[in-house]
């Protein structure tokens, strides 16, 4: 049996204390500048923050993960060099990294320093894993989500590093790393400037019959009814008219989060090392729930006892929740 | 949750005219105690609202006789309750019931998960409130308790009703 580290996420010192006390095996996080994929107004750690956070979490024996997962533009690298020194320089006890510039300076600057693949890299066959193992020295690779637990399975015995999967939060399909959909409509990266919506751009208005219509730079994305549940103002989870769907209709993907609780047997036995929890834009509340939750259900399984979790669906994306393609590849 | 917040309790007069002018007047002295107590205790969260510090918030408790206007600026705080027909035009509004918006200052109940259920409801500049969001959960501890606290026994006597009525009434509504 795989040892099922649980990496939870932390977008603020105090989301990383309480991701500690909850019983996280690892927690990961970023500055407050591009070098991470959660470029939120107001998230993210100082460098002062990050030392006094590293200092924190080790002394509970928990490990942190610094996300340096963006893709640097031409010749301009020395955020990201200057944000691996810093990591070195507190101890972090890994690299999540997307770029193989940024991976390769780590490798030969920073010898010691362990490399996770983030899964904006979009790693998911064994030659691209194989890729990046040989030459920038890969412990893990950050699995996208679109396989299927047999494909998992197929994959660990054809790489050398270890597995870590996303097992709840958002359930993104996209290329992640290459998705150009917020450059078209507002101008800013995807990747370094705040995410899918940055929320300068984010505009939410209520209409006189109780429904809201969520903007993004101007567009009217998504339109929820009264009764309706909400999701995130991305563009690939907005609903769209199309010449023979003129009612609207989620075209790419649907407002709903990841949730593997059930699966998490499987994924140990097919050899995954770690599971991912998503959410670095969320609460302190989220954190606590959720790596609680995960926490006695992985406890559990390692225990050989029943696992009886508690609901998350209340914190989900539009309060629905799917295994995706961790379950079948026709989940939609 | 799932509540739509137009099934609220309305509030006499719906926010407006004498009444809530006097709840207004009443009220003030507290608050203006509370923040400027929150400002001391933690500085830090002015770093993470950024530019935002000067922009107008209008916390809208759907469910009490007035509204909040928040200025977060530290050199020269502004928290004060308004007539909901006396609000000026604020930069960001976020609408919920009142103690729904209490406990996502404390972080008890995550804003997203409240979003999604539409029981909160945003609107205006969204950066200036995903900051103000991100600032406050990055305080350790209860800003509901310490509030409490100012007031002595009272003060927590109150506190620990309008909690314990609030989980009463989610637990209601979950198993319904």
């Amino acid at each position: 049996m795989s040892l099922a580290e649980l990496i939870c996420p932390a977008g603020t010192p105090a989301a990383l204390r309480t991701a500690v006390d909850a019983g996280a095996d690892a927690v990961y996080c970023g500055f407050q500048d591009a070098t991470n994929a959660r470029n939120f107004p107001g998230l993210n750690f100082t460098p002062d923050e990050l030392a006094a956070a590293v200092a924190y979490a080790h002394h509970a024996g928990t490990k942190v993960l610094l996300a340096l997962n963006t893709y640097p533009p031409a010749g301009k690298v020395d955020l990201w060099r200057h944000a691996a020194y810093l990591g070195v320089r507190y101890g972090v006890d890994a690299f999540i990294v997307a770029d193989m510039g940024v991976a390769d300076y780590i490798r030969h600057t920073h010898p010691l320093a362990r490399l996770h693949l983030s899964v904006q890299a979009a790693a998911s066959s064994p030659e691209a894993i194989r890729y990046y193992c040989e030459n920038f020295g890969v412990k893990r690779v950050v699995l996208p989500r679109i396989l299927t637990i047999p494909e998992i399975r197929q994959i660990r015995t054809e790489i050398p590093c270890e597995i870590e999967t996303f097992i709840f939060g958002n359930h993104g399909l996209m290329v992640e790393g290459r998705c150009s959909l917020t450059n078209y409509l507002t101008g800013q990266s995807t990747n370094m400037d705040g995410v899918c919506s940055p929320a300068s751009d984010v505009q939410y208005v209520r209409d006189t019959d109780g429904s809201m219509s969520s903007r993004l730079a101007g567009f009217t994305i998504d339109r929820f009814g009264p009764e309706e549940m909400a999701g995130y103002p991305t563009i690939c989870k907005g609903r769209y008219a199309a010449p023979n769907r003129p009612e609207g209709y989620y075209a790419f993907e649907e407002p709903i989060s990841l949730n593997l609780s059930r699966l998490l047997p499987e994924l140990i036995d097919a050899g995954v090392h770690a599971f991912k929890i998503e959410g670095r834009q969320r609460s302190k509340s989220y954190v606590r729930n959720v790596v609680t939750a995960f926490r006695h259900a992985v406890d559990d399984i390692r225990a050989g006892r029943a696992t009886n979790m508690s609901d998350l669906v209340a914190l989900t994306e539009g309060q629905k929740q799917t295994q995706g393609a961790f379950e079948t590849k026709k989940w939609r | 949750m799932n509540t739509d917040i137009r099934d609220a309790p309305q509030p006499p007069l719906l926010g407006t005219g004498m009444f809530a002018r006097l709840a207004c007047v009443l009220i003030q002295p507290m608050l203006s105690r509370v923040v400027r107590r929150v400002a001391l205790r933690h500085p830090s969260l002015f770093a993470r609202l950024g530019s935002h510090q000067s922009t107008d918030f209008l916390i809208d408790p759907v469910d009490l006789p007035f509204a909040l206007h928040l200025r977060p600026d530290p050199q020269a705080l502004v928290f004060r309750a308004v007539p909901r027909d006396a609000a000026l035009p604020a930069g960001a509004s976020i609408r919920g019931r009142f103690m729904l918006l209490l406990e996502l200052v404390d972080s008890e109940e995550d804003g997203d998960a409240a979003f999604f259920s539409r029981d909160l409801e945003i609107t205006g500049d969204t950066e200036a409130v995903v900051r103000l969001r991100n600032a406050l959960d990055d305080i350790d501890g209860s800003i509901a308790t310490e509030t409490a606290e100012m007031f002595g026994a009272p003060g927590r006597a109150i506190l620990t009703r309008l909690r314990r009525s609030y989980s009463m009434k989610n637990r209601q509504q979950d198993t319904r």
